[in-house]
């Protein structure tokens, strides 16, 4: 396999370069979905159910038609009629069927804000016009917002067609319980009763918002012939291309999917809400089409994670060593089924050694959007309470809750989520790292208390495709398929300028469309710096190999004789010996051999390695209030190798704070009909500027053997820990366990009385 | 209804454009004068991203009508470089990597200058306060309170008489 | 956003008549409810009446009676009146508690009194400091007291074609001092889940001699609770004085639970803020002695 170089030798990685995209960022030339216009486009917009749950049953569109101006209109009986069909999204999976659904009610309205038709029109105004005049006749049904509410004994059921999957006997009644999954081993009864100590907890996590600033928007271009172009905003133009053919019956080759710049998507921008949409409605006009939500659409129709309500008992030895875990939770899934079930069931216990467990996994259906990959889908919501678990383990054996982990922790050579052993892995690292930062030791003022917690991501690696060619002036173009969602033109473009041996700025990335390169996974599961990174590398291998067969051919020495060193070949052997030419003396003499020097490298990574983190949270409390401020942060996490440190913190950082959001102030409100309450950024409340201090981080590099400079997926590790280490920061500030979140001041507020 | 001839000094230069009584400032910007580089996140003035400067005072472009800018000063994010010359903070921007995806960074780039002209030498919780409008879901904030620190600390360099500053 | 027209009258006369010419129409000053809420579909196809072209509805004047601050000025400017901020720092807070920086170089105070939502931050530090208002419109002018201008969540006592031109504040007292504070689960950017405002004054000898409470977002619209006042005066304000003043603001709260926080919790909070509104302005009472 490819060993790490050494970084001793390393010139470009670890360095901290301006990003190549970086002037167009920071004087607004960068153009994003909203930014993007095709000659003679028009636009489009889409009228939302008003109810939770409704049958549709009729659309009169006569009088929106009418409407001077516009130019198409269509509702969910213009889809065509797709099977129902998993397919690859990159972060999970999904089914067309569904995901059309989604993008248009046909049978019912199954939330409030589910698309039900569409307009374009000359203008936006007009199109927002037209959709008052469509007239939809609905009959409203009883709809369920709550996993309670969802399992109640005559619940409304919102599928027919879902039956509860996972379980020993197939039902025969359909159920809003889409599924069941397990993971078992050894006795884990038999282990907890046999234990020194056993904790046994219930606790909750609330549905939360990926909350790109960017709503979603594409533009669409769909020919009479058959083929199109769409522009989008997303984490997988491939991946638009690909659902898009399957929803509406076309092949892939005539949907060109052009990546715009993408404002943020942490997992929401994997699956496609517009493009279909926007599709059918350039086909109808003959015109391009550009849909973009409202931020008031972006909350009540895309999105969220799912929410997880999960008891938790497991048991330790007297020394603290593990014995056995019991854990049932069960995800509010939204709509359609595809809550991240299995990788919360995966994630629970990852990063401990738990000879004895079973945790159990139930999913269900509401009335509520249909829920979409969040950073590290799943995992956060079965981590948080695992690790809060295991904060009060510590307390009720006396240990250290590092200490705690240290003696449990996973360590290379044990059998990880695939069965296999696992590789090198850093979670004894980070662990370590932790008890020696400052942070840990530091005292802790009047109101304070301190958390820590681990957790890990599986990661991911997929197919991706680069191009890699030499300009006849020596410079270097990579191409690649993988949207650069945080810096990754500059990471791609240090890990081929390390390869070549040539300065960062000599070598330029672009990221192309669906029909200018091979296919690349999205940007998602951690794993464009390493898989599309590593594609890099081989091309820029396959490069330097051509290079030096052309320099021996110039020498007329034997390839072999002819070393790649600095940018440059040097002759070792033969009468040229010690003579040199540089990547710009060879290139321009394309014209003696096949023209310019290129490679083009499709790979599909197997060995990613997962990601592991500590985190170490201060809060403050105000007793008389329940607020609750978190004042110190430190993010420990095994990356592998940062390739652009800055980068790669920033990840760090940004992934802590979705996680303090989740822990201490994010949170939908519904009311009585089932309408999204707080479809807004002033109510739905992410963290602003004010409410977070410097989060620091200690990045602990445990190089991966099999990415050839050492690198781990480092995106989505980061809001694993932050839920369990604000809520125990805060339970140890209140002196009472806070097991429910977001823990908003009221609610803390009710815990401290309650104490009292 | 008929729409409203509106005359309003962009970036420096006299700009005309026409609008419909109900459009905001942004839309205008972006639709009428292809300064696309304000951003519409929200629509309600919670996010920041469309922050532009109104005759000295930075707003939110969103929540200000189109036809209100008539014979007034406005400078978007387009502005603020001179020429290509890059100012401090967007220097500082890139050299913290204060940006992941980019599309709060223009919002962000004209609150923080207009925080270092109304207060040269903020301190951390002024910045975040200051900043508090303007929401970013990649950064966690931290490298972009640091970018506009240190771009404070340059611009206070700069201004310092020439015989004062250090040499760095 | 459709909008019928937008106008920008440069006289009060002017403003009137267009108001009483469309019953539709909506005044304009900072616009950060108003637009807001005609982007979520309320007031569609309105005519709108921008005041900020009337001169005299703009800006900050200092005299003997006290400071007139004009319906359109926005709320950061009052950081830049150093009379007034000394005068009525917790006014001056308040109004700069709203939305971000952003929002406050638009926003004003006359339009967080006139939007009438029971937890616009101004408006209880505006009611303890004992601030009026003058009423125009199609029958001439008049003075009302702040807080009968909110009726309850969202509607106002003003008539057809009426608007508040100006708020009134009054001289500080010797020894006075206000405070305002508010409960939000965040640290900026939200509606206060409770806000309470308290100007009080203290005699040479540290005992109160007048004090006014008002607390916001516990009823339908901000309530002036006299009888928390009375709780103070005469007194030190010692822990005895402060537990009957807290009790007297809870008797006063009637709130509902909402997405914003419990009934319960805001009741409490309501004592909680108001007790130490009150001792900061206890603290700037004896700056001002």
């Amino acid at each position: 396999m490819n060993a790490p170089e050494n970084p001793s030798r390393f010139r470009i990685v670890g360095t901290r370069p301006v990003r190549p995209d970086g002037i167009d960022k920071v004087t607004g030339k960068a153009i994003y979905s909203p930014d993007f216009a095709a000659p003679g486009m028009i636009h489009g917009a889409i009228l939302r159910s008003p109810h939770a749950h409704a049958r549709i049953r009729g659309i009169n569109t006569r009088k929106a038609e009418a409407l001077p101006g516009v130019k198409a209109v269509i509702t969910g009986r213009d889809f065509p009629t797709v099977e129902s069909l998993e397919v690859s999204l990159g972060e999970g999976s999904g089914n067309i069927l569904h995901t059309s659904r989604n993008c248009m009610a046909l049978e019912k309205a199954l939330y409030h804000g589910h698309a039900v038709a569409a307009v374009a029109a000359t203008s936006e105004a007009i199109a927002r016009a037209a959709l008052a005049l469509i007239e939809v006749d609905y009959e409203v049904l009883p709809h369920v917002i709550t996993v309670a509410e969802a399992q109640a004994p005559g619940a409304p059921i919102i599928h027919d067609t879902v039956f509860t999957s996972g379980l020993d006997e197939t039902p025969i009644t359909p159920s809003n319980t889409s599924s069941r999954f397990v993971i078992a081993d050894g006795d884990p009864d038999a282990a907890l009763a046999a234990s020194a100590v056993v904790v046994e907890a219930s606790f909750s996590t609330q549905p939360v918002h990926q909350c790109y600033i960017e709503p979603h928007g594409c533009v669409a271009s769909f020919n009479a012939d058959g083929q199109a172009q769409i522009w989008a905003s997303s984490q997988g133009a491939f991946m638009i291309r690909d659902l898009t053919a399957s929803i509406l019956g076309l092949r892939q080759a005539d949907i060109r999917v052009t990546p715009l710049e993408i404002g943020g998507g942490f997992g929401g921008k994997t699956t496609v809400y517009l493009e279909p949409v926007a599709m059918l409605l350039s086909r109808k006009a003959g015109r391009p089409v550009r849909i973009m939500m409202t931020r008031d659409e972006v909350f009540r129709a895309s999105g969220p994670a799912p929410g997880t309500e999960a008891t938790v008992r497991i048991g330790a030895a007297a020394d603290g060593t593990l014995t056995g875990a019991i854990i049932e939770f069960t995800s509010r899934g939204g709509a359609f089924p595809g809550a991240d079930v299995h990788p919360s069931a995966m994630h629970a216990l990852a990063h401990y050694r738990v000879p004895a467990r079973r945790v159990t996994g139930w999913e269900v259906v509401t009335n509520t959007a249909s829920t979409a990959a969040y950073r590290a889908p799943g995992a956060p919501q079965t981590v948080f309470p695992v690790e809060c678990c295991m904060d009060e383990l510590a307390t009720r054996l006396g240990m250290d809750p590092i200490e705690l982990r240290l003696k449990n922790a996973v360590r290379p050579g044990d059998k990880g989520l695939n069965h296999l052993p696992l590789g090198a892995v850093g979670f004894v690292e980070c662990l370590e790292a932790a008890k020696a930062h400052p942070h840990y030791t530091a005292p802790l003022g009047p109101n304070q208390g301190r958390g820590i917690a681990g957790g890990s991501w599986a990661n991911y690696g997929g197919p991706s495709t680069v191009e890699l060619s030499v300009a006849d002036d020596g410079s270097v173009l990579v191409v690649t398929g993988s949207p650069d969602i945080g810096g990754s033109r500059a990471s791609m473009a240090m890990m081929a300028a390390e390869t070549l041996g040539l300065p960062y700025e000599a070598v330029r990335v672009t990221i192309a469309d669906t029909s200018s390169i091979g296919v690349s996974m999205a940007t998602a599961g951690s794993r464009t710096t390493f898989a599309t990174g590593r594609a890099v590398v081989d091309a820029a291998k396959e490069v330097i190999a051509a290079l030096r067969d052309r320099a021996a051919n110039i020498w007329g020495a034997a390839p072999s004789g002819v070393e790649w060193r600095d940018g440059a070949a040097h002759c070792l052997t033969g009468d040229n010996a010690g003579q040199s030419l540089s990547i710009a003396q060879i290139a321009g003499r394309a014209g003696q051999f096949s023209g310019q020097v290129s490679s083009v490298v499709s790979v599909t990574s197997p060995d990613y390695l997962p990601g592991f983190a500590v985190h170490i949270c201060d809060t403050e409390l105000d007793p008389e209030t329940g607020h609750l401020r978190v004042v110190r942060y430190t993010a420990v996490q095994d990356v592998g190798r940062a390739i652009h440190p800055d980068y790669v913190e920033g990840q760090l950082q940004g992934g802590s704070a979705q996680g303090i959001g989740w822990a201490l102030s994010e949170a939908y409100s519904f009311n009585s009909a089932g309408e999204v309450e707080n479809a807004g950024f002033l109510d739905y409340r992410m963290p602003v500027c004010s409410d977070l201090p410097m989060i620091d981080t200690v990045m602990v590099e445990v190089p991966n053997p099999g990415h050839p400079y050492g690198v781990k997926g480092v995106g989505e590790v980061p809001i694993v820990p932050p839920l369990a280490a604000v809520a125990i920061a805060a339970s140890h500030a209140a002196g009472v366990p806070l097991r429910h979140l977001p823990l908003s001041p009221d609610k803390v507020y009710a815990a401290l009385q309650s104490r009292n | 209804m008929s729409k409203i001839l509106v005359s309003a000094t962009v970036n420096g230069d006299a700009q005309q454009f026409l609008c419909e009584p109900g459009d905001s400032l942004l839309d205008a910007l972006r639709t009428q004068l292809q300064l696309t580089g304000a951003k519409e996140g929200c629509g309600s003035g919670d996010c920041g991203a469309c922050t532009v400067i109104l005759d000295g005072r930075m707003v939110c472009s969103c929540l200000v009508f189109a036809a209100e800018a008539e014979g007034r000063i406005v400078a978007t994010i387009e502005g603020v470089a001179d020429g290509s010359v890059l100012h401090p903070v967007q220097t500082k921007f890139l050299e913290h990597a204060a940006l992941q995806c980019g599309f709060c960074t223009p919002g962000f780039i004209v609150a923080a200058k207009a925080l270092l002209e109304h207060n040269p030498d903020p301190t951390e919780s002024e910045v975040r306060y200051w900043l508090a409008g303007n929401l970013c879901r990649c950064t966690g904030y931290d490298k972009i309170v640091r970018a506009v620190m240190d771009a404070g600390a340059q611009l206070r360099q700069e201004q310092r008489p020439a015989s004062e500053r250090t040499t760095a | 956003m459709p909008a019928s027209a937008y106008h920008s009258p440069s006289t009060i006369e002017e403003a009137v008549a267009l108001l009483v010419a469309d019953p539709a129409a909506r005044p304009l000053s900072g616009g950060t409810d108003l637009i807001v809420q005609m982007r979520a579909g309320r007031f569609a196809g309105t005519s709108i009446v921008d005041l900020k072209h009337i001169h005299s509805l703009s800006g900050i004047r200092a005299d003997a009676h006290g400071f007139v601050i004009g319906a359109a000025t926005p709320c950061t400017a009052l950081l830049d009146c150093a009379e007034l901020v000394a005068a009525w720092p917790g006014v001056v807070e308040a109004a700069n508690l709203i939305g971000s920086v952003q929002v406050r170089n638009r926003a004003t105070m006359a339009g967080n009194l006139c939007n009438a939502s029971p937890a616009a931050d101004s408006v209880p530090a505006l009611i303890a400091a004992g601030a009026t208002c003058t009423v125009v419109g199609p029958g001439g002018t008049r003075q009302v007291p702040v807080e009968s201008v909110p009726s309850g969540p969202g509607t106002t006592s003003l008539g057809q074609g009426e608007f508040v031109s100006e708020i009134h504040l009054p001289p500080r007292p010797k020894g006075g001092g206000d405070a305002y504070l508010r409960s939000i689960p965040r640290t900026e950017m939200d509606i206060a889940v409770v806000g309470a405002g308290v100007a009080l004054v203290m005699d040479a000898s540290g005992i109160c001699t007048a004090a006014r409470i008002a607390i916001g977002a516990v009823a339908p619209t901000a309530l002036l609770v006299e009888a928390a006042g009375a709780a103070l005066v005469g007194t030190a304000i010692d822990d005895a004085a402060l537990d009957r003043m807290a009790l007297a603001v809870r008797a006063a709260c009637r709130p509902i639970t909402d997405k914003r926080g419990t009934a319960d919790y805001r009741t409490a909070m309501a004592g909680v803020l108001a007790r130490r509104a009150v001792l900061l302005a206890r603290t700037r009472s004896g700056e001002n002695a």
